[in-house]
């Protein structure tokens, strides 16, 4: 490796590390804490079988899976000033990022509230608690525990999905690379090191994902 | 007389599950329901508790009238207020520890003090031997565990009188036991239970009435040693006479 290029990427690795701890973490945390809210209501009106909103939940659904994340970021983005909605970069990539996310977890959840056994509903009926109150201390938490590998996954998901907000000019960890690449030209050593710190980001994300698991395995297993 | 029910209905789509069930039980009575699969008895007990929304009928519970088919909410929160319901999966709270399964109830819904609670819990606990594992989850108990802290959580709330449905249905042979000597104290000390079992022996030497039903009906209903001894129907004897050809 020549000395120029050692220069430029020790130079820009903490500039880039900056950028992805101050913009990316932060973009991918609230989208994500976004995302679980919407999940959370969706899978929840789905399983109380609240009539009237069925519909739009299964919509809502229909509509974010069937189309791009790319497209979705350029109609709120780009579309939606047409019309005089005006959405700054970074709040237009939370509103997308957590509503497309969303709508992945929403099944997610919904899968795991379903997973846990009727009885347990039963079961708190008997002991005098009210819907609200079985599904708070005792349906909920179980689902949580079920989804929560899947739910990992949407997180690291989202993580580098975030680096698609350089494309509505969010100044986030990848498009302060190629601002950067932009002056030295050294596009595979700039995007080999924010591919490196994007790795390093999800593996962190992984060892928490299993260091959680481990914890929420003490309830002692599965058996129904 | 503590619990009069009459006419019991329930159909499921085209299957009448329930005609007519009338039963009177009176305080410290241990009635077994007895009869093959399918001929009503577990739909019967749900619909009592208003696990299962029967079609007709009606009850007189602790002095107070119900109406099984049209029941408001707050009745029958005032119903399972006064009775337990053991089933035959035990249905713990599996997020929840030993403690914290018969504690919930209580602090939850009872408003008790979490202290208050924990007294109470644990000392229903020690009624059927289950102190010593207080933090265990249920996945780390045996099934008899898991069903002797199912007891005791339904006791905790001190009920008049507990459901039992299958409740030794789902354990190993060798685990029936240690459930069955549970019930067995808990009627010496006059509780009034009611109890859907194919625990032939439970059934004969713990139960204070016997009622056999089939097809949605009672078929036969008395003291034990009558309807085990002096069978007044062919369907009963013929019952019977598989399960003592079994043992």
């Amino acid at each position: 490796m020549n000395e120029r290029l050692w220069n430029i990427l020790v130079d820009s690795f903490p500039k880039l590390l900056g950028y992805g701890v101050t913009v990316t973490i932060p973009l991918t945390v609230i989208s994500f804490a976004l995302a679980l809210i919407i999940s959370v209501v969706v899978a929840l009106i789905q399983y109380a079988d609240i009539k009237p909103l069925i519909p739009i939940c299964r919509f809502y659904i229909w509509v974010v899976r069937g189309t791009p994340l790319l497209v979705q970021l350029y109609l709120i983005f780009y579309g939606l000033p047409s019309v005089g909605i005006l959405i700054d970069a970074f709040p237009a990539a939370v509103l997308v990022f957590g509503f497309n996310e969303g709508a992945y977890m929403a099944e997610t959840v919904r899968g795991a509230l379903e997973s846990v056994s009727r009885g347990q509903m039963e079961a708190g009926y008997c002991v005098g608690l009210s819907y609200m109150q079985i599904m708070r201390h005792v349906v909920l938490p179980q689902a949580f525990r079920t989804a929560f590998p899947a739910l990992s996954n949407s997180l690291i998901s989202m993580l580098k999905g975030t680096s698609m907000a350089a494309t509505i000019t969010v100044m986030e960890m990848f498009r302060q690379a190629t601002v950067i690449n932009g002056r030295v030209y050294e596009s595979l050593g700039l995007y080999g090191e924010v591919a490196l710190i994007y790795l390093m980001f999800c593996t962190i994300l992984t060892w928490v994902q299993h260091w959680a698991e481990k914890k929420l395995a003490s309830y002692g297993g599965t058996k129904a | 007389m503590m619990l009069e029910v009459k006419n019991v209905q329930k159909r499921f789509d085209h299957t009448e599950v329930l005609r007519d069930i009338s039963l009177n039980v009176q305080k410290g009575d241990v009635v077994a329901i007895l009869g093959p699969s399918g001929s009503g008895k577990t739909t019967f007990l749900r619909c009592l508790n208003f696990l299962e929304r029967a079609d007709g009928g009606e009850m007189v519970f602790d002095g107070e009238h119900y109406d099984l088919h049209k029941a408001t909410r707050g009745e029958i929160a005032r119903v399972r207020k006064k009775t337990a319901f053991v089933f035959q999966n035990y249905n713990l709270f599996l997020n929840k520890t030993v403690l914290q399964n018969v504690t919930l109830g209580l602090t939850v819904s009872g408003k008790m003090k979490k202290q208050e609670a924990r007294e109470v819990a644990v000392n229903a606990l020690e009624r059927v031997g289950m102190a010593g594992h207080l933090d265990r989850y249920p996945a780390q108990l045996s099934g008899g565990q898991q069903q002797r802290v199912a007891i005791a959580r339904g006791l905790a709330s001190n009920p008049e009188i507990i459901y039992f449905d299958e409740p030794t249905s789902a354990l190993d042979p060798e685990l029936i036991g240690e459930v069955l000597s549970v019930m067995r104290k808990l009627a010496e000390e006059g509780m009034t239970m009611l109890v859907v079992t194919h625990e032939m022996n439970f059934a004969r030497n713990v139960s204070t009435r016997v009622m056999f039903m089939d097809g949605g009906v009672v078929v036969e209903s008395g003291a034990p040693e009558q309807v085990f001894n002096h069978p007044q129907s062919d369907r009963t004897r013929q019952f019977l006479k598989n399960f003592t050809e079994i043992e």
